[in-house]
């Protein structure tokens, strides 16, 4: 079936078979490959992407579902070879060894700091529950999230300012 | 060692987190080639039992199958997995690449279903049908000692090999001794879990019989020269290509069946086939680890002097013996007591098989476990003789003076060589680790209860063994554009050794970082390699670029020489630059314009680094649900030398967190007819975000390695290492009012609270 997307700001169509998850249809389909498949039962959320603000699993999510939404993947995060300020801070803290995880954490912080820019460790960690790392005891990913907090705040005043 | 370095020593953002962020990473799931198909495996859904038919009719009637393969497409003899290391016994236990007749462990390969894309292979998986005449699996050890039944037949015992390590009289020792003390522990099976599950993509080139197998990981040289071996043909037809990888920790990138399986479909049907493991089979399928109980007795006069060590080890390895299935069973028997000066020792270690996955490595394998059996003896000593806990160490701790210090010898021989703890004071880490901690504002929690929860407090020193031989291999080649690749034998998996080996390169030829790439790992880079595995990439990695630099740069002086018309004596090398007396000068860029530059470097060393250190814990266990917080946690290692103290501190802050897991819930659980009732990331508990936010990590470089040009010591395994028997005696020191002494892992709530609820019962009665 054709179905429609904005994907990371950009109009995109696939053509997928009804059970195709979101997750393979960005990595099979649009060979969007930083979208990774840790578990594909919805509990390590490397997986994980934004579909109209909101982080989800695109492995427990069909294709279909996601028809007409606006989604953004770790690919859209960088402004083009410029790291974002999130990204900035994961690599000063160390907060990735082998990255496989890291497109997952990086969606899933954007989306919270993007709602909500004082979120502090304690939400942080809350929310970074749901995203499993194996390589750095989650330590420096917080400290890179609270660091990010400032430039998420700084956005969203210039928003409503 | 050089005296002036730019770069080695500084907290160096890496360079590889450019294309991590930003999702451009090259993982093997991310590779496609066209005309691909993908494989799917069949495995076995019994523990033990005999193969009476597999019949793949009704999958290759589904859309989009292409084949089916069994042993019966497979030549024999089979070919089976290799081991690392020489052993006299083990040859009967080796695996099979697909089970023929037998199969010994739920999740054994029995068929491999190949189809146009990964959904029609799962789903024609689960059509193959197996017939399969269940036999009475041996599900536990001890089942097993007993060698009834025998998971080979023809075999005498279910045990696959015995190691001992004996010094001094142990049993003399044991007689004279003032005090003696026997204790049981076990530790439960887990596994490495890497984020990433295993895959792999293999193509046969039919036209010059060429095999090309993506997604290597940890010793791709190795793997080859097994696969070219199976497949008969020479190792330089064979290429095993490293991409980027999620994770190793041990058990990732060793020799699995699926490794032959993949590239003998490539190579009989023509097409490049392409296998990822879901996360399902992940559990089944990749080595498990650390599953060993363990019958420890000390010896010692009064004042806490250790004479004498001595136990029997019993380590559960699965249904066969994999590639490194040995390790953590010889590391249990030689490594547990190492910390210490202990004159007598006297330890067997035997690695039992049984009907469950085949076990193997997994970061600081039988190191983890030997140092929770050692320092609970030394707790439960202390406490008994009523000496303090840190004087008993004090008192054994191996010293400045002691250095070297031999290691207990092992047998059999399985290569490992004779060894020797390199440098340092173990008693200079333990005590940093004390101050770091603030052990003695802390003292005054011990045992005590506080807003209904008891707080106390542990140590546990520890050893990491780095470094290992026998050699590594560098290149460097100037690049047209005047920057220089460097190539290197060690793997990438996820420890930043780009970053590490541009550090040592471009410190080495004095020329900026930004002017190296780094590409490593692949078997097409270099003749010969090692790989990434016991801590050694820095150490044998890095020492390889040292010397391959050193030849660099003479071979830059040799090409200058012949430009200017002077001799090699006559030209002097800094900055990258070569200069003439007379002023005249060219770059490595210059020359390597116009002359073809390259060099080569190989490290040989058998002195393997050891790294040491020592860990401090403080925890408050809830005595009504078992629950324990882990409130500070503190571990000092000296590591030689720091090369980027940035990702070194991530390793061993991760490591412990993954200790963690280890200690409280991570367990891989059979029922008895051999099942394994583990399927998910919800059964299997990894530590998570909100788990373990109390973690401290220094590191020292007081004492350099003395045998590599570098002065560093492996490390990265040392985190994990300390932190069972950190946290259990910090446990027993929470709980000293009911003496209750933990000696089982994993402390989940529920056993936790048991034993509590039972000592209780006790103090009752």
């Amino acid at each position: 079936m054709k179905l429609r997307f904005e994907i990371n700001g950009k109009g995109i169509e696939a053509d997928v078979a009804p059970r195709t998850t979101l997750c393979d249809c960005l990595r099979e389909h649009l060979n969007l490959t930083g979208t990774h498949a840790g578990c594909e039962h919805g509990v390590c959320g490397a997986c994980t992407v934004i579909v109209d603000g909101r982080a989800v699993r695109s492995c427990l999510l069909l294709a279909v579902q996601a028809a007409g939404a606006s989604i953004v993947t770790v690919e859209g995060l960088a402004d083009g070879d410029e790291l974002s300020p999130l990204q900035k801070a994961f690599r000063k803290h160390h907060a990735l060894q082998c990255g496989f995880c890291t497109p997952g954490m990086l969606t899933t912080l954007h989306a919270l700091l993007s709602d909500e820019p004082t979120a502090d460790e304690e939400r942080i960690r809350d929310v970074l529950s749901g995203n499993l790392c194996r390589c750095t005891g989650y330590i420096p990913i917080v400290k890179a999230a609270l660091e990010a907090r400032e430039h998420y705040a700084k956005k969203q005043g210039s928003k409503a300012g | 060692m050089r005296p002036v370095n730019t770069y080695i020593g500084r907290p160096i953002e890496r360079v590889e987190d450019f294309r991590f962020l930003r999702g451009r990473g090259q993982y093997i799931g991310d590779l496609k080639r066209d005309g691909q198909w993908h494989a799917a495996m069949v495995r076995s859904p019994v523990a033990f039992g005999r193969i009476v038919k597999v019949d793949a009719a009704p999958a290759l009637k589904m859309p989009g199958v292409r084949a089916v393969i069994t042993a019966d497409d497979i030549a024999r003899p089979l070919p089976t997995i290799p081991f690392r290391r020489k052993n006299p016994t083990i040859a009967p236990y080796a695996q099979p690449i697909i089970a023929a007749d037998h199969v010994r462990y739920v999740g054994e390969p029995v068929a491999v279903v190949l189809a146009a894309s990964a959904e029609l292979a799962e789903d024609a998986a689960q059509e193959v049908a197996l017939e399969i005449e269940a036999m009475t699996p041996c599900v536990d050890w001890q089942a097993s000692m007993a060698g009834t039944p025998l998971l080979f037949a023809g075999t005498k015992t279910n045990i696959a090999s015995t190691f001992t390590a004996q010094c001094g009289d142990a049993a003399a020792a044991f007689a004279a001794a003032s005090y003696t003390r026997r204790e049981r522990f076990s530790v439960q099976r887990h596994t490495a879990l890497p984020m990433e599950t295993r895959g792999l993509l293999a193509e046969w080139h039919a036209s010059d019989n060429r095999l090309t197998v993506c997604g290597a990981a940890k010793l791709p040289f190795f793997n080859r020269r097994a696969m070219a071996g199976m497949m008969g043909l020479p190792e330089t037809s064979v290429d095993y290509i490293e991409l980027d990888v999620g994770g190793g920790f041990g058990a990732r990138g060793e020799f699995y069946p699926e490794d032959f399986l993949v590239a003998f479909a490539a190579r009989k049907f023509g097409h490049p086939v392409k296998w990822i493991e879901d996360r399902r089979e992940h559990f089944t399928a990749i080595g498990h680890a650390r599953q060993v109980d363990a019958d420890i007795e000390i010896a010692c006069e009064r004042d806490g002097t250790v004479t004498a060590m001595r136990g029997t080890m019993y380590a559960d390895i699965g249904a066969y013996v994999r590639p490194n299935g040995m390790t953590p069973v010889r590391n249990v028997v030689q490594f547990t007591t190492v910390p210490y000066r202990i004159p007598n020792l006297d330890f067997t270690g035997h690695g039992v098989l049984t009907n469950k996955t085949p076990a193997g490595t997994y970061r600081g394998p039988g190191r983890f476990e030997g140092c929770l059996f050692c320092e609970r003896m030394f707790d439960i000593a202390a406490r008994e003789l009523g000496i303090d806990n840190l004087d008993m160490r004090r008192r054994n701790l191996l010293t400045a003076q002691d250095m070297p210090y031999t290691l207990v010898g092992i047998a059999p021989d399985d290569g490992f060589g004779e060894d020797e703890c390199d440098s340092g004071d173990y008693r200079v880490t333990l005590e940093r680790c004390l101050e770091e901690f603030g052990w003695d504002d802390k003292k005054v929690l011990a045992g005590t209860l506080r807003d209904g929860r008891y707080h106390g407090i542990g140590v546990g020193c520890f050893v990491e063994g780095g470094g290992s031989g026998p050699r590594e291999s560098a290149r460097m080649e100037v690049t047209p554009d005047g920057n220089v690749d460097v190539y290197v034998g060690s793997s990438a998996i996820g420890q930043g050794i780009e970053t590490i080996m541009a550090q040592i390169a471009a410190d080495a030829l004095e020329i900026p970082m930004d002017q190296i790439r780094v590409l490593h790992g692949s078997t097409n880079y270099l003749k010969e390699g090692f790989g990434s595995y016991g801590s050694r990439a820095t150490v044998m990695g890095g020492s390889a670029v040292v010397l391959a630099a050193e030849n660099l740069l003479k071979a830059l002086r040799e090409t200058a020489a012949r430009k200017f018309a002077v001799t090699p004596e006559d030209i002097s090398v800094s900055g990258g630059v070569a200069h003439v007396r007379d002023g005249r000068s060219i770059t490595l860029a210059q020359a390597g314009a116009t002359d073809s530059l390259t060099s080569e470097g190989t490290y040989s060393s058998n002195k393997r680094t050891y790294t040491y250190g020592a860990a401090a814990a403080h925890v408050s266990v809830d005595p009504k649900t078992g629950s324990v917080e882990v409130v500070d946690y503190v571990v000092v290692d000296d590591v030689g030398r720091a090369i980027n103290p940035l990702t070194l501190h991530g390793q061993v802050v991760g490591a412990a967190v993954q200790g963690f897991g280890s200690v409280f819930s991570e367990n891989l659980v059979y029922d008895a007819s051999g099942q394994l009732l583990v399927g998910s990331l919800a059964d299997y508990q990894i530590p998570l975000a909100t788990d373990y936010p109390h973690i401290r990590a220094v590191t020292l470089e007081q004492f350099p390695a003395p045998h590599n040009p570098l002065g560093a010591k492996g490390a990265g395994e040392g985190g994990i290492i300390p932190v069972g028997a950190a946290v259990t005696n910090a446990i027993a020191s929470a709980l000293s009012a009911f003496n209750v002494q933990p000696t089982d892992l994993p402390l989940t709530p529920p056993r936790l609270w048991a034993l509590i609820e039972k000592a209780r019962a006790a103090q009752a009665s």
